[in-house]
């Protein structure tokens, strides 16, 4: 009698789990203030190692640490991924997105190799649909200044970034296309995707 | 009335331009409005082959095709070159202030610059704000087109091909160059894009020799930035309502 009583009440309790997911953002932790917190001290991170005088295959490593730490890696991992990871096996969606983590930070940590001996500046941060929108300045030796924008949400339960968008070109969506391109090329196996992905970036 | 008749070719050209820019419609559904993609990717692919060729296809080992100070002195030529053709198109835009802007960034580069070699201007703040005759016709209106490649000069629109033909007649240094000087500008201008290809020699050999689909990252990355440059506004991602990033 008792168990019955209790698991009607977890039966009950999930969706009022279900319904605090969806409140609206606001009364969750993050605001503009935090999502404006969060990019400042990741372009903190990212202008000390530029500024470091290190050598560049240091600061690869560094630039990847960053992204680890700051960004969303699994959310924009299955994203890029997008309807083909739905129903997959577990194990192999883990794999994927471990994977993915390492090409992504070593695709962008190589980037960031532009950036030496510049540095970005916060100047903005507005609410944007469900989400918030950190715009940012980057300053780049002999070159006219250009917008970078990064888009911030707690969706793990964590403040992290999902998406950077550089004078318009947006990362979810070029990783869209590329990882896209690959699976196909791999005839839709998200395992033999992975074992690319290991190897590139 | 010596002026009447390049000024009449302009004007036969911007209709002609206008009544290209509106021949292709995007397919409904379709992410890219690009129905010459066939054609597209055999162009592609032949421009990668040169490039590669040229420059190397990212082997790092490769050495750079011009010494590092004379690209950045012919990028600076050649940029400063184009700087009255984007003030003549801000004016047509109605835009004032990247008119000014751009005209005192001629002057300074010109003069201090040694006849633009050098770029002072953007050392003092005063930077080059970039536009084109296929940016004016999208201020009047004219439709994007189809997506296109172009032998040698890449991803464009068909708006912006024929923005690039206006741009050739209406250039107002057009004459400004004598009979030697001005195929001595011609290459140094072709020796600016040489040095651009340089300058951004990583991100645009990460785009055609490491992506797996080089035609579809490049069309991907030319139409976002462009519609950037141009102020259009991009569709907002939202993660909330993203099915697959669970």
């Amino acid at each position: 009698m008792d168990s019955r009583i209790s698991r009607r009440a977890l039966i009950a309790a999930v969706p009022a789990g279900a319904a605090l997911a969806l409140l609206p953002r606001g009364v969750l932790a993050l605001d503009v203030g935090g999502a404006r917190a969060l990019i400042d001290k990741a372009i903190g991170d990212v202008n000390r190692v530029i500024n470091s005088g290190k050598p560049e295959s240091a600061m690869y490593k560094d630039f990847e640490q960053i992204f680890v730490r700051y960004a969303d890696v699994r959310y924009i991992a299955q994203s890029a991924l997008g309807p083909a990871g739905r129903g997959a096996d577990k194990a192999v969606m883990n794999a994927y997105v471990k994977a993915f983590q390492g090409y992504i930070s070593r695709k962008y940590g190589k980037r960031f190799r532009e950036f030496i001996g510049g540095r970005i500046e916060v100047t903005d941060a507005r609410p944007l649909k469900s989400f918030f929108e950190v715009i940012s300045v980057a300053h780049l030796k002999g070159q006219s200044p250009f917008e970078v924008r990064w888009h911030v949400f707690d969706k793990s339960g964590k403040n992290q970034f999902f998406n950077i968008i550089i004078e318009g070109v947006n990362m979810l969506a070029a990783e869209r296309t590329e990882i896209g391109a690959m699976l196909d090329r791999n005839r839709g196996d998200i395992a033999a995707l992975t074992a690319v992905l290991q190897k590139t970036g | 009335m010596p002026s009447a008749g390049p000024a009449r070719a302009a004007g036969a050209l911007v209709a002609a331009a206008l009544l290209l820019a509106g021949c292709a419609k995007q397919e409904p559904g379709a992410e890219f409005n690009d129905p010459f993609e066939a054609e597209n990717r055999a162009v592609h692919n032949a421009n990668v082959a040169l490039d590669r060729t040229v420059f190397g296809g990212g082997r790092p080992d490769r050495k750079p095709f011009l010494p590092a100070p004379v690209a950045a002195g012919l990028a600076n030529f050649s940029d400063n070159l184009g700087m009255p053709s984007a003030v003549l198109n801000s004016l047509l835009q109605g835009r004032p202030d990247p008119a000014v802007r751009n005209a005192a960034r001629f002057v300074m580069n010109t003069t201090a610059g040694l006849g633009g070699f050098l770029d002072p201007a953007t050392a003092v703040g005063l930077y080059a704000e970039d536009t084109d005759f296929g940016e004016t016709l999208h201020v009047w209106g004219a439709p994007e087109g189809a997506f296109l490649v172009l032998p040698l000069a890449g991803p464009s629109t068909e708006r912006d091909v024929a923005g690039k033909v206006v741009d050739f007649v209406i250039d107002p240094l057009n004459g400004a160059f004598g009979e030697p000087e001005k195929y001595y500008v011609a290459a140094a201008k072709l020796g600016g894009k040489v040095a651009d290809r340089q300058r951004y020699g990583d991100v645009i050999d990460d785009i055609l020799y490491n992506s797996a689909d080089s035609y579809a990252q490049m069309r991907l990355l030319y139409l976002q930035n462009r519609h950037y440059e141009l102020g259009i506004e991009a569709e907002v991602f939202d993660p909330y309502e993203d099915p697959y990033g669970q």
